[in-house]
């Protein structure tokens, strides 16, 4: 990193922590490592861990600077106060989102087309998760937006790789198939896959087979995932539903949820850009909320908040502000993590800079396996 | 054997338009001594020069003169920069010389993948702040002028918004609350038609209009409509969807394959440089093909950042409104507006056609208003005027233009 973006990433940082300061109350970590560490508080193995990424960032601007908070209220007001919130996470990757969710998910910096439905190169959280631990495959699961993030649970290492990885439920393909069998209708909604290029829609392959297998876990006819699809406001509604499916059927110790209604900031519609922001406050609410009220999760599930990277600024005459993540700005590149939950320190925020890839490790530290090929670091403020 | 920048020859230039043609032979010794990881950039530029701006044009005629006049060591320092980095054998082996966009596109996902992005975006500020230094832009021939209505219907039903308009404008200009609306329009035509007749130069002055477009007396001023475009855009969209049914390409070669459209092909006939730009909005811009609020944002940005003109009008319009996707589930409905989201998207579209505006010559000169069509509520900024204030004096639009011009 070099003196000028080391400089521009802790003012973003400054002023993220300085609003947090006033806004909630929160007091800096640093002043609280003298205490004993919070591996003290660790509990036994039945640990659980519930991870949820914005695919799709939030700039400060739209969400902590003081213009931007009635955005987030829930994060501000429910979430904030109970986690640890670290104010510096830079992502040093490729800046497109499914290679960028992938990036998190194997805590090294995958290199391929973000656009090419190719398995991540280094080995996932889930095949550490599972190998090491000896899991079953009902218990690590990805429940992602879109057709392109359907290679994510499991990686092409050939250390790791297949029958190793999380089972990935993506409920727009679900629902494409469960809409193909009733007729035809304007469906483009649910056809625009990706954000990243509204020019391009990839088709959504339904997959008839599928759709039965993931509803024979879920314990839901087509219908009734029609119902309820039909009651949603967006498709991330609909996967923060078939996620809580997931936690009451299988309640799976890994449990990966990736939110991407936000991404309609790639329209340039500045409106539509912050509904996707309220939305994605709001789901967060509701996933902590259902955690806490499954017997299966409640006290002892830890949960990851964090955008897979940040936007371009408007000071930046290469981009188009909100719209786009292209230019590889500071800001685009700068963004948080909030991790709350038993044993987790609350109302601390950590200001020195840690990577996205530390999530990780640090997954491997809660858990008890052993990231071996992450260019991460445990993130010890949480361990 | 693939082309090398050291061995270009006039006749790989045979493909371009006649102007690109003869400025490439022309300046072919300084494009032999420029590395790849910057040649087909300057290309890409250079290959639509019968379609460039004026402004455009001197821009890239003053860059290739410059360059071609400096010495070779003080070149190679230059591009130092660029020459470092490491490209693989497969882009050198493209058709760089006649397809620079594909090269520019492919080189983008090399960079990122290997991350040299950094070093690229490093190498690419120092670039143009050296030659910026080097090229000072001519005087302008009169203040720059930006104006934005947020209007055509663009506000919630009931006529009553909470939304506090010029929030990111405010700490820059004067907010005028108690402005009488009556005859705004009209004003605003006559500020454009006076300025284009005291400075009567193409692509110098412009209307975009996010709905459809008031008759202008003056036909000199560059005029762009999102409802005028309507038939070029159905047939855009029509075209992509035909190209996402075959399924087989990614976003980057539809991306390709769209740029290389030519306004003929979808219907357009007339003025071929202001067909092109238009094009260019609906095949480049991301969201312009839907979101007529966007399509307003972008095109102001590209007017300015290519156009470069002494007058900019954009008008926003309310955009249709995203289904929810219960709505959709639902069946086909109607397509309807969206006032309230329209407000936020033209308010913040107003501040970006600000912020575009700051980027070209003259801005510590520059002006810029932005009304809330048919209210009382309007922003100026300018040099005359006090940063950050509020005034309740009641002003209709032409006063306050007194103010700012």
């Amino acid at each position: 990193m070099t003196k000028r973006e080391k400089i521009s990433s802790e003012s973003v940082s400054s002023s993220r922590r300085d609003f947090l300061r006033s806004a909630t109350g929160i007091g800096l970590g640093a002043t609280l490592f003298s205490f004993a560490p919070a591996s003290v508080f660790a509990l036994p193995g039945t640990r659980k861990v519930v991870v949820v990424t914005f695919g799709g960032g939030a700039r400060d601007e739209e969400t902590f600077m003081p213009g931007g908070q009635g955005n987030i209220p829930h994060l501000l007001s429910e979430l904030i106060p109970r986690a640890t919130f670290f104010s510096q996470v830079i992502n040093r990757g490729i800046l497109g989102h499914y290679v960028a969710t992938a990036s998190l998910a194997t805590g090294a910096y995958e290199t391929f087309n973000n656009f090419a439905s190719v398995p991540p190169d280094h080995p996932t959280v889930f095949e550490y998760f599972r190998k090491d631990l000896r899991r079953p495959a009902t218990d690590a699961w990805v429940v992602a937006p879109s057709n392109g993030f359907g290679r994510i649970g499991e990686s092409g290492n050939r250390l790791y790789g297949a029958g190793l990885g999380a089972g990935v439920i993506l409920p727009k393909r679900l629902l494409t198939a469960a809409l193909s069998s009733g007729g035809t209708r304007d469906y483009d909604h649910l056809l625009r896959d990706s954000y990243e290029s509204p020019l391009y829609s990839q088709t959504l392959a339904g997959d008839a087979q599928e759709l039965h297998r993931v509803g024979e876990i879920l314990k839901l006819s087509v219908d009734d995932f029609t119902k309820l699809a039909r009651s949603s406001a967006s498709p991330d509604e609909l996967s923060v539903y078939v996620a809580h499916r997931l936690m009451q059927r299988l309640a799976p110790s890994l449990l990966w949820i990736t939110l991407h209604d936000m991404d309609i900031a790639h329209s340039g519609a500045y409106s539509l850009y912050l509904d996707g922001i309220q939305r994605s406050d709001r789901l967060c609410a509701d996933i902590w909320k259902m955690i806490q009220s499954e017997p299966e999760y409640a006290g002892k599930t830890t949960m990851f908040i964090l955008p897979d990277f940040g936007r371009d600024s408007d000071s930046e005459a290469g981009g188009n502000g909100f719209q786009h993540h292209r230019t590889g700005d500071v800001r685009s590149r700068t963004t948080w993590m909030m991790a709350l939950g038993p044993g987790i320190r609350e109302n601390v925020i950590v200001e020195r800079p840690v990577e996205s890839v530390d999530l990780v490790p640090t997954l491997g530290s809660l858990l008890g396996f052993s990231a071996r090929l992450s260019s991460g670091k445990p993130l010890t403020e949480i361990l | 054997m693939p082309i090398t920048p050291a061995n270009l020859q006039p006749e790989h230039f045979a493909k371009y338009p006649p102007e690109a043609r003869e400025l490439a032979t022309r300046y072919v010794a300084l494009l032999r001594d420029l590395p790849l990881a910057f040649l087909p950039l300057l290309l890409r530029e250079l290959i639509e020069y019968d379609w460039k701006f004026p402004a455009e044009r001197r821009d890239l005629d003053r860059q290739l003169s410059y360059l071609a006049a400096a010495a070779p060591s003080e070149r190679r320092a230059m591009f130092a920069a660029f020459a470092q980095l490491k490209l693989p054998p497969s882009l050198e082996e493209t058709d760089w010389v006649n397809a620079p966009a594909g090269f520019s596109e492919q080189l983008s996902a090399f960079l990122w993948a290997s991350h040299q992005i950094d070093a690229f975006r490093t190498a690419a500020v120092d670039y143009v702040q050296k030659l910026d230094a080097a090229t000072p832009p001519e005087p302008l021939p009169m203040r720059r002028l930006g104006i934005v209505l947020i209007g055509q219907g663009v506000a919630p039903g009931n006529g009553s918004s909470s939304y506090a308009l010029f929030r990111k404008l405010r700490p820059h200009g004067v907010y005028f609350n108690q402005v009488d609306p009556h005859n705004g329009m009209q004003t605003v035509l006559d500020v454009i038609a006076g300025r284009y007749r005291a400075h009567p130069v193409a692509f110098d002055h412009w209307y975009i209009d996010g709905g459809a477009a008031e008759s202008l007396s003056n036909g000199g001023v560059s005029q762009v409509s999102y409802q005028a475009l309507g038939p070029v855009r159905a047939a855009l969209l029509d075209r992509m969807q035909k190209l996402a049914q075959t399924n087989t390409m990614g976003p980057e070669a539809m991306s390709a394959a769209l740029a290389q459209m030519k306004p003929e092909e979808v219907g357009m006939s007339g003025d071929s440089v202001l067909n092109h730009f238009q094009v260019d909005l609906l095949t480049e811009g991301s969201g312009t093909q839907v979101f007529s609020t966007t399509f307003v944002q972008w095109a102001a940005r590209e007017a300015l950042r290519r156009a470069q003109p002494v007058t900019l009008f954009a008008r926003f319009a309310p955009r249709q409104r995203e289904r929810p996707l219960s709505e959709l589930l639902a069946g086909n409905k109607p397509n309807e507006l969206d006032p309230q989201g329209s407000l936020i998207d033209g308010d913040m579209g107003g501040y970006y056609t600000w912020l575009n505006m700051q980027r070209l010559s003259g801005a510590d000169k520059s002006s810029f208003l932005i009304w809330f069509e048919g209210r009382n509520e309007a922003l100026a900024i300018g040099p005359s005027l006090v940063a950050g204030t509020q005034s309740g004096e009641a002003l209709n639009l032409a006063q306050i233009f007194s103010r700012i011009v």
